[in-house]
């Protein structure tokens, strides 16, 4: 055996079709206002905004072994921040949205302090209570109108763009763009160093410890930069409904029991997983959501029996069968036959 | 000769069970020591206090000159402990190659090709290259074993311990791993090694110690270790003073 003749590679011809295939995609996608409907686009924009919170949740309960149920807490946080920000301090909506997501991170610091002393089950039990903490503070505030809630007033929601459909196609390619940006940045993260670390984690924590890996400060940064993305996340999707109340920004079935429907759907613990698990949810929700509860009881019994039979989710049955990674995080030796008399 | 390792006075309990009790020793750079004693006599958890995987009541660890009690197992890794695990525990859903790789960015703290060629030359040397694609979960016991050993090499350490690796072996096997072990002593690592496959054992340590009820009841030259009353009487159960 020579070691020359061995090399180590990080892509594959699937991953490269996949990435050929994405870009024709995002490019129809961009151009959607020229070719969708209205009402088309105000769906798609929902998708994206769900898809990214989706990536963002499986990033840490799939990754970190963080398993939250209190992501509202940043969607809501999010959503509060570009009201407060573009109404008391002036900011143009998208400046807002930025510092929306960068205000998440800082108050996710303490936040995390707290909650990083509990454990599995009471960890997620500790995620709720920040959210309802979070949900109720912000019924006090009654300059954001207190436990009713209050719109984005029309001059904010005008300084976006000059006219209707400008402002549609904005608000579409910012939800686009926030998904692409989320996909983009889970990559590109499981792919770095940092990232090998996190998936260690996932695998076997104690393997991890004993290999040099920090464990409490790689999910720290998980936590931190997770909620940065989901309160930016919160922003966008409270600029697309342009009222926010506590309730709604505060839920925990809209932004995470759907969010843990999605990921569980399409396959934790895999990038591809989240974009499965969204398609699949829009799919359910546009065909059967006029049937009111009986749709919720389908998605409760899906969800039932993919976890039964395919724990790790459609994206996990179809990698089995094929053995396919379309974004390639992994890496793979490859033998060559060295020529001989050459 | 200087001591890489010295532990004074280590001592855990958990409740009324001392799995260690006043353990003092000094292992010598580039030594092989070799650890027996029966089940449960606390070896293993005399690994958990070396890396860290366990805190001490009382006691300290110093490495390298340096005290690292207080220190986390990931630091005392970065700093050049690595250990392999009885039971292994690899990162089941990435490869054979992903796991070493993960040794040799985090622990050894290797970018890039240069991590790269050296996990192939690891997995060469432990003989997992066939294996490199193989998802970790999916193998053998065996196979697991030397991926333990694969990993805690891709860490490159100063001082490895090794946690019963030898068991199970057949014995084309064993020579092997202990041709591995000796070759991976002979570039200048420093090795314990706890076994109960005492031929191999016996074929690579320069000295010997005895562990039983978390206490150290012998230390010496592995072949006099191996006569004296005290081991006979654990392992034979013969009466010291039969």
């Amino acid at each position: 055996m020579n070691l020359s003749d061995y090399t180590v590679t990080r892509t594959s011809p699937a991953a490269r079709a996949a990435a050929a295939l994405g870009a024709i995609v995002l490019i129809a996608l961009i151009a959607a206002p020229w070719w969708a409907g209205r009402a088309d686009m105000r769906l798609m924009s929902e998708l994206f905004l769900y898809l990214a919170l989706a990536s963002l949740w499986n990033l840490m309960a799939g990754y970190a072994g963080l398993v939250s149920v209190g992501q509202q807490a940043y969607v809501g946080f999010g959503g509060y921040m570009l009201f407060a920000l573009t109404i008391f301090g002036g900011l143009h909506p998208i400046a807002a949205i930025v510092v929306a997501g960068l205000l998440g991170a800082l108050i996710a610091i303490p936040a995390a302090v707290l909650i990083f002393r509990l454990r599995g089950a009471y960890f997620a039990i500790g995620t709720w209570v920040v959210a309802e903490v979070f949900r109720l503070s912000f019924a006090q505030v009654s300059a954001l109108g207190g436990g009713s809630g209050s719109s984005l007033p029309v001059g904010i929601v005008k300084s976006l763009a000059s006219g209707r459909s400008a402002r549609e196609s904005l608000s579409y390619w910012l939800a686009l763009g926030s998904a692409v940006l989320v996909i983009a940045a889970v990559y590109l993260f499981l792919r770095s160093r940092r990232g090998l670390a996190l998936t260690a984690i996932r695998d076997n924590e104690l393997a991890a410890g004993s290999l040099g890996i920090d464990i409490w400060r790689t999910k720290f940064a998980v936590y931190v930069v997770t909620a940065a993305l989901t309160s930016l996340a919160g922003a966008l999707i409270f600029l697309q409904k342009l009222r926010i109340s506590p309730d709604a920004a505060f839920s925990v079935n809209d932004w995470t029991a759907f969010v843990i429907f999605i990921v569980v759907i399409g396959g934790i613990g895999t990038i591809e997983g989240p974009i499965i698990g969204t398609l699949i949810f829009f799919l359910l929700r546009e065909t059967l959501a006029d049937l009111g509860t009986i749709y919720l009881m389908v998605l409760g019994v899906v969800a039932i029996v993919v976890m039964l039979k395919a724990p790790k989710g459609v994206w996990g049955l179809i990698r089995a069968r094929f053995d396919l990674q379309l974004f390639p995080l992994g890496y793979r030796v490859v033998r060559h036959i060295s020529k001989k008399d050459t | 000769m200087t001591a890489i390792l010295k532990l004074d006075g280590l001592s855990k309990a958990f409740g009324a069970v001392k799995v260690a009790e006043g353990q003092s020793y000094e292992v010598q750079e580039g030594e092989a020591l070799g650890v027996i004693g029966p089940n449960g006599a606390g070896k293993t958890s005399m690994f958990n206090l070396i890396t860290g995987t366990l805190a001490p009541d009382a006691g300290r660890v110093i490495f390298n000159g340096q005290d690292v009690t207080a220190m986390s197992a990931a630091k005392r890794c970065r700093a050049g402990i690595a250990r392999s695990f009885q039971v292994p525990q690899p990162f089941s859903g990435m490869t054979v190659f992903e796991n070493a790789m993960i040794a040799a960015t985090q622990a050894a703290d290797l970018r890039g090709a240069e991590a790269e060629r050296h996990c192939l030359q690891v997995l060469e040397q432990t003989g997992l290259l066939p294996k490199a694609n193989t998802l970790a979960g999916s193998l053998t016991l065996l196979e697991r074993k030397r991926l333990e050993l694969t990993r805690a090499l891709c860490a490159k350490p100063k001082l490895l311990l090794l946690d019963e690796i030898a068991g199970g072996l057949t014995e084309g096997e064993c020579v092997s791993l202990v041709q591995t072990i000796r070759d991976i002593h002979a570039s200048g690592v420093t090795i314990i090694w706890i076994e109960h496959v005492v031929h191999a054992l016996l074929a690579v340590v320069d000295r010997l110690i005895v562990i039983d009820f978390g206490k150290k009841i012998a230390e010496g030259e592995p072949r006099a270790i191996m006569d004296s009353p005290e081991v006979k009487e654990i392992y034979l159960g013969i009466e010291a003073d039969a």
